[in-house]
């Protein structure tokens, strides 16, 4: 190791002339710090000690033949282990003890060879300290003025210098051929939404149906403090099922799911909010306004409702304003009414989009 | 139209007419009658239990409910009403009586502090205060023949997102929570959906049928014995924040560890 004087060498430039000269350095630390080059090597145990090597490559022999075992283990429990296995394991309790035997086997396979190779490589393998020189990577000026001479002569044989007709409408062709590569592309990406987001499938006169189960349901059965998970007529239950594909029914559910509470109609606060309910019965869209969760956690006692992903929270009887949490606008309510055999039905569709903001939406 | 005309001063048309009548009268009832509350007693109990029911309740439950309980806000809500169902429920959990008041009755199942038959008592005359939804029928509880993939269905929709997909329980606002549902008994999942006590909202029978509420408690109860647990800790099944803590911890900390190793010089 180079001792401290050599940090400053003959050749640290000194500069001339006062202004340059930096302010006298008055802590001891040099003007500028030089490579120190590389630390001396120090030869490792095994290198010096025959015991020691045969020791380290006895470790090493055994990771990898512990390694061996593993994978043995695996094709083993593979075959051994039937799929449902259950038991219980100290400190982590019941599981699969399929995927226990699996995932144990391969982590004892997989890590012996890491932990071989690292040994190895650390204890035997040589650890001299190499300097791998940089070099300019630039060709010789001979030949680069060779390859500029022959793209000049390229060039002037194409005659498109004398001639820029024929470059222009090339350039033109060629340009024009990127237009079908594209146009492919962008035709492949599928239809423009259109005005589908600001639609869903609810319609005036459509029941009210309970989720998942399908069935209508009375005013008089949504009782003070229940809380209804809701679906258009025609696109939830055994019919939806069976006449739509799963696609549909998922792609509706996004838009359409609605959460159904009763509210004392003395709690209500907003005129607007009780003229679209039945006696306190109200419907909102459960597609938050942020990002578009289903905001489901009904707190009964608060009226509060909560999305789980962000903690929006609306307040159900302040017409579901956004009191706390990212949303920004409220959630849009349902017009509900009761059809002649006392059915829930909506009165009309959600009069503005539901779920959250996108470009082409209006601000308000 | 003719001997139908010549036949109605016969003495049998009366005798016809009077069972027609009578029988139009019993299906008419039957459709038309008001429906009675959703599961209503229908157990009978005796004057002595209700009056056992009431010692223990001013003993134990007056002081925030009042003697009559009619309600002492805000230390308790009147109990008129609420029926047998959730004393059944806020008792034999041991969230009655309330230790110190707070944001939430903390359930502590390992500490009721009543019989089976002491709770019956005290709900028998919570009940006789007003109609209100009775401890459920046992038929519903058996699990027997329940459709444990239809009880999913319902819980993702119903429950999970408060409770969690993993029914282990979630924050709600304020200190409040829901609770896990992990190692409930079924009588009392059923209960809550019954009567939705503190945040919780009610599940009338008229939204989730008695057979959906079995179908719901079969897939909690399949869960609870690992119904999904394929492998490895399941960390609380408590969600992202869990697993992460997890990874950001112990995970990251692993490779910091094996980095350090890999860097240094052997000896």
């Amino acid at each position: 190791m180079a001792d401290s004087s050599d940090y400053k060498t003959d050749d640290t430039p000194v500069r001339q002339g006062a202004d340059a000269a930096p302010p006298a350095r008055t802590d001891g630390l040099p003007e500028r710090f030089e490579n120190p080059g590389l630390p001396p090597h120090v030869p490792r145990r095994a290198d010096v000690d025959e015991a020691a090597a045969k020791r380290a490559e006895r470790q090493v022999v055994a990771m990898f033949a512990l390694s061996a075992l593993g994978t043995l283990g695996f094709i083993v429990a593979y075959f051994v282990v039937p799929a449902d296995a259950r038991g219980t394991v100290v400190g982590i309790g019941e599981m699969n003890l399929y995927h226990l035997a699996l995932g144990l086997t391969l982590a004892v396979s997989l890590s012996g060879i890491g932990f071989g190779a690292v040994h190895w490589a650390k204890t035997l393998m040589p650890d001299n300290e190499v300097i791998e020189e940089r070099h300019p990577q630039a060709s010789s000026d001979e030949d680069r003025e060779g390859a500029a001479a022959i793209l000049r002569s390229g060039w002037e044989g194409s005659q498109l210098g004398r001639r820029p007709l024929i470059l222009q409408s090339a350039a033109g062709a060629l340009g024009l051929f990127a237009v079908p590569l594209v146009l492919q592309v962008a035709g492949s990406l599928g239809p423009l939404p259109g005005r589908e987001l600001y639609d869903t499938n609810w319609r005036r006169g459509l029941r009210l149906m309970i989720d998942p189960s399908g069935t209508p349901i009375r005013a008089a059965d949504v009782t003070l403090g229940s809380v209804f998970h809701v679906m258009p007529e025609g696109w939830v239950g055994e019919e939806a099922e069976e006449e739509l594909s799963a696609a549909a029914i998922l792609e509706a559910k996004a838009e359409d799911q609605v959460i159904l509470v009763r509210l004392d109609p003395a709690l209500i606060q907003s005129e607007k909010q009780r003229s679209w309910g039945v006696d306190g019965i109200v419907a909102y869209s459960k597609v938050c306004t942020h990002v578009g969760c289903p905001v489901a956690l009904y707190e009964q006692q608060t009226h509060h409702l909560l999305c789980p992903c962000h903690q929006s929270t609306f307040d159900m009887t302040r017409d579901c304003e956004v009191i706390f949490g990212p949303a920004r606008r409220a959630l849009p309510q349902l017009p509900i009414t009761v059809d002649d055999e006392g059915y829930l039905i909506a009165d009309d569709s959600f009069q503005e989009p539901v779920g959250p903001s996108f470009w082409e939406r209006e601000r308000g | 139209m003719k001997t139908l005309a010549a036949r109605r001063r016969s003495p049998i048309a009366l005798l016809v007419l009077l069972l027609l009548g009578l029988t139009m009268t019993g299906t008419a009832y039957a459709v038309f009658q008001p429906k009675a509350a959703p599961g209503t007693s229908a157990t009978t109990v005796s004057a002595e239990d209700i009056e056992e029911g009431r010692q223990l309740f001013l003993a134990n439950c007056a002081s925030c409910h009042g003697t009559n309980a009619e309600g002492n806000a805000p230390a308790g809500p009147s109990l008129v009403g609420v029926g047998a169902a959730a004393v059944d429920f806020q008792v034999g959990t041991g969230r009655m009586p309330l230790a110190a008041p707070g944001v939430q009755a903390p359930a502590n199942r390992d500490q009721v502090n009543f019989t089976s038959e002491e709770i019956t008592q005290m709900a028998a005359y919570v009940d006789s205060l007003g109609p209100g939804p009775a401890v459920p029928d046992a038929q519903w509880l058996d699990l027997e023949g329940a459709d444990i993939a239809n009880g999913g269905k319902l819980f993702r929709t119903n429950c999970a997102m408060c409770h969690n997909s993993a029914g282990t329980g979630g924050a709600l606002t304020r200190g409040k929570y829901a609770p896990t549902l992990m190692g409930v008994e079924p009588v009392h999942i059923y209960e809550a959906m019954l009567t939705g006590p503190q945040s919780m909202p009610v599940f009338n029978d008229d939204n989730l049928t008695p057979q959906e509420k079995e179908d719901v408690i079969a897939f909690i109860v399949d869960m609870d014995q690992g119904g999904t647990a394929y492998g490895g800790h399941q960390m609380g099944s408590i969600g992202p924040a869990g697993d992460t803590l997890f990874i950001w911890t112990i995970g990251i900390g692993l490779l910091i560890a094996a980095a350090v190793w890999l860097g240094r010089k052997a000896a």
